[in-house]
């Protein structure tokens, strides 16, 4: 049982860290568009290299 | 990936794999923001074929389209305006308007949506750990452990709920302190409850405690809100875009010198003149000029009528060829305009009355589970004589069990799926109830000019006239901007007319063209001024020398999708209306192309309002599409209804539904959305009602276990989302 001082505190801090891309990913606007989003992945215009 | 329109370039993604992106947007600053709106993008196809030929145009440095909210916007150089894309787009096949970028800039950045999503996901991180604890405890942790996963779970889920919860207070405090009931006054008083009492027991060591059900339920029923709040976040968003199409401006000429000032600045008296294509800003009295006007807004009238000295106009006709002066006699609150806008208001009123299904279900919702609870409380007061701790545990398991977040998911899940589906159709709902009214239409009434017509005449006896004439004809219509000449001149061009060589060709305001063809005047313009009577089609004549004049008729073509949705609503057993403001013949011949039976012409805005009234009057609930003015009363008055985008202001903000596309055909569609996605709100509703048939007995006898209440919050949510997908 001695192990869930470790686990406990570890499952939450990943916990956290996932809560905090989250956080990152709404601040810079990832869901400002999910229609377009999930339909530009079918296009292949910038496949080769990144949009100059 | 979204560099182009990053306001902070740091927090994009794709920056450090394009470091070029940076460099490119620091060295092109003053960049203007152009926002247009495209209601017939659907694809990926769509999205790289607009981005790519926006990107070709000279002056544009990056164009981004965005899918959800059917709009692009453009960083581009200061010179490049908006009908020069716009007209880009076209030629690639895509409608497109521009927007005014300053409005939309509230509803851009969308802080309240992004604020319930940060709520929301506090709330399901907290839920998720809790809940893990909470299977340890369900699954036989005992003593000392379950003491401490209930002390880490109450330290996870109090500061989860002052945070996550907080609209739920805020709404139910406000209700409370104006002496109301409201769905989140149970929903509060629940999550409170429950983390109070689980504390509680928490510091006694107790063997139940439910910080897991205070979280899930304040996660769901965000999730609900969130949904919610998308959907009309959308529809916001776009009618205020349409809304920022009209300029509110005047040009006033004081002692010969022209000024640009507001709408509301002018006062009675005052020189405003008026340029051909602009639109009458106030009522007045013609002082210079001659000119003709299209009232087709404001009446229905498709025959552009005369304006010279003396003419009475009214705000809101547009002046066709001829600049005006006028003299104002009633500008602001006085205005036609305004007159018919406070018809609009005192009808507005009997629709805001609508109580819409989710309150109704709230209104018997919220005080039957508070009376379920006290009575639970009461009775195991008694039962057990005085021990107020396991009184209170059953009746908060009551409040909790009976589960708010099914009711509360009920509505926006179906909404959003349904305004989701009719959005890709190209129809915004504006307002909350208007899919449920809708679902009720058994009468649709139609308005004519720029409703089921496009308000742009066709020539339509071309084919009666002798090649010579219409070489004469096409070589004056050329000359002129005037709607009639411009169609005319357009028609002649597909059927490969070339035009006749004619001198002189002038354009007298109000009147017509005339030109000189050798030795002989030959003129193109109104009846009067060839000297032939004019009939009650759209007409305009042409003559030779002195020779008899010649009529080209015209008729205004049928808006795409107008004849099947039509067919479509009738086929559905509805009622279809037309009425029109126009005069009986191009009336009557309509209503004959298109099947209606009920139809009147030349009836006047306060009749078109008294006719919808008088048939709801009669039991029929009226759904009103129209565009004009004088269809703005009407359109308030019914039961729910309908304007295109191309409407005028008042009409699009008294209408419940915009239409985006040109095409009427999805009309019909639309209702049987309308109709299945009510019926899917009642069957959710029933689901919630069946849940709680079965849990709160159980809740009520004290056999519900902080398990049993997760199960069944989480079964009944997830039933009630996918109930609401079902939607097709």
């Amino acid at each position: 049982m001695e192990m869930l001082v470790y686990l406990i505190p570890i499952s939450l801090f990943l916990g956290g860290l996932g809560l905090a891309a989250f956080f990152w990913a709404l601040r810079s606007r990832q869901f400002d568009d999910p229609e377009g989003d999930s339909r530009r992945i079918l296009s292949d215009d910038w496949d080769d290299h990144p949009r100059p | 990936m979204s560099s182009a329109i990053q306001a902070r370039p740091s927090a994009c993604p794709a920056c450090a794999a394009a470091p070029a992106a940076e460099d490119l947007a620091a060295a092109a600053q003053p960049d203007a923001r152009l926002l247009l709106s495209l209601p017939t993008i659907h694809c990926a196809g769509c999205i790289s074929t607009v981005e790519k030929g926006l990107a070709r145009v000279p002056g544009v440095h990056s164009a981004r389209v965005n899918l959800t909210l059917k709009r692009v916007s453009v960083d581009a150089a200061p010179e490049i305006t908006a009908d020069q894309l716009i007209t880009e787009l076209d030629g690639l096949g895509y409608e497109a308007h521009e927007l005014d970028a300053g409005l939309l800039s509230v509803t851009a950045t969308d802080k309240a949506g992004r604020e319930i999503l940060m709520r929301l996901a506090v709330a399901g991180f907290a839920m998720m750990n809790v809940m893990l604890l909470s299977v340890a405890v369900w699954s036989g942790a005992a003593d000392a452990t379950r003491d401490l996963f209930h002390w880490i779970s109450a330290a996870i889920s109090l500061p989860t709920i002052a945070f996550s919860a907080q609209p739920f207070f805020r709404n139910a405090w406000a209700a409370l302190s104006a002496r109301r009931l409201n769905m989140d006054v149970p929903i509060s008083l629940a999550i409170l409850l429950a983390a109070g009492m689980s504390l509680y027991e928490t510091i006694l060591s107790g063997q139940h405690a439910y910080f897991d059900a205070a979280l899930s339920l304040t996660f769901f029923l965000l999730a609900g809100r969130y949904l919610d709040h998308r959907t009309r976040a959308v529809a916001r968003s776009a009618a205020e875009e349409l809304a920022a199409l009209e300029v509110p401006r005047a040009t006033r000429v004081v002692d010969g010198v022209e000024e640009v000032v507001a709408i509301a600045d002018l006062a009675v008296g005052d020189l405003v003149r008026v340029r051909p294509g602009g639109r009458l800003p106030v009522d007045g009295v013609v002082v210079e000029g001659q000119s003709e006007t299209d009232r087709s807004l404001l009446t229905g009238e498709s025959l552009p009528v005369f304006a010279g000295p003396d003419s009475v106009l009214s705000a809101g006709e547009v002046n066709l060829t001829g600049p005006l002066l006028v003299r104002v006699t009633a500008a602001g609150e006085d205005s036609s305009l305004h007159r018919m806008a406070d018809l609009v208001s005192v009808a507005e009123s009997s629709k805001n009355r609508y109580t819409s299904l989710a309150d109704r279900a709230a209104s018997i919702y919220a005080p039957g589970v508070h009376l379920l609870a006290l009575f639970a409380f009461l009775g195991w007061l008694w039962v057990s004589g005085g021990d107020l701790r396991l009184a209170l545990n059953i009746a908060v398991a009551v409040l909790i069990i009976t589960c708010p977040c099914a009711l509360g998911l009920a509505v926006p899940a179906v909404t959003t799926a349904a305004s989701g589906r009719l959005f890709r159709r190209g129809l915004l709902i504006k307002h909350g109830t208007a899919l449920e009214r809708l679902a009720e239409v058994d009468t649709v009434v139609f308005d004519k000019t720029g409703t089921l017509t496009e308000g742009a005449p066709e020539p339509t006896n071309l084919g009666d006239h002798p090649r010579r004439v219409l070489e004469i004809a096409l070589a004056l219509a050329g000359a002129s901007a005037h709607p009639l000449a411009r169609a005319l001149a357009r028609a002649a061009d597909q059927a490969g007319i070339k035009p006749a060589r004619l001198s002189d060709i002038r354009e007298k305001p109000g009147y017509g063209v005339e030109g000189r063809l050798g030795g002989e005047t030959v003129r193109l313009g109104r009846a009067e001024w060839v000297g032939a009577s004019s009939g009650t089609t759209t007409a305009a004549w042409l003559q030779i020398g002195q020779g008899a004049p010649v009529e080209f008729t015209f008729a205004d073509a049928l808006r795409p999708g107008a004849a099947a949705a039509v067919a479509a609503l009738q086929a559905q057993g509805m009622a279809v209306h037309l009425l029109s403001g126009d005069a009986e013949g191009p009336v009557r011949d309509l209503a004959d192309r298109l099947g209606i039976t009920h139809w009147q012409a030349g009836v006047l805005p306060v009749d078109k309002a008294a006719h919808v009234t008088g048939l709801s009057a009669d039991g029929a609930r009226v759904l009103m599409v129209g565009d004009g003015l004088n269809d703005t009363a009407a359109l308030a008055a019914a039961h729910v209804s309908i304007s295109p985008a191309s409407a005028l202001d008042a009409a699009r903000v008294a209408s419940d539904i915009v239409l985006l596309g040109k095409d009427l055909s999805p009309l019909p569609a639309a209702i049987t959305t309308a109709q299945k996605a009510t019926r899917r709100i009642k069957e959710n509703f029933s689901i919630a009602a069946l849940y709680n048939a079965i849990a709160v007995p159980v809740a009520l006898l004290g056999f519900a276990t902080p398990l049993a209440a997760a199960l069944a919050m989480s079964a009944s949510s997830i039933t009630v989302s996918l109930n609401a997908l079902r939607l097709r």
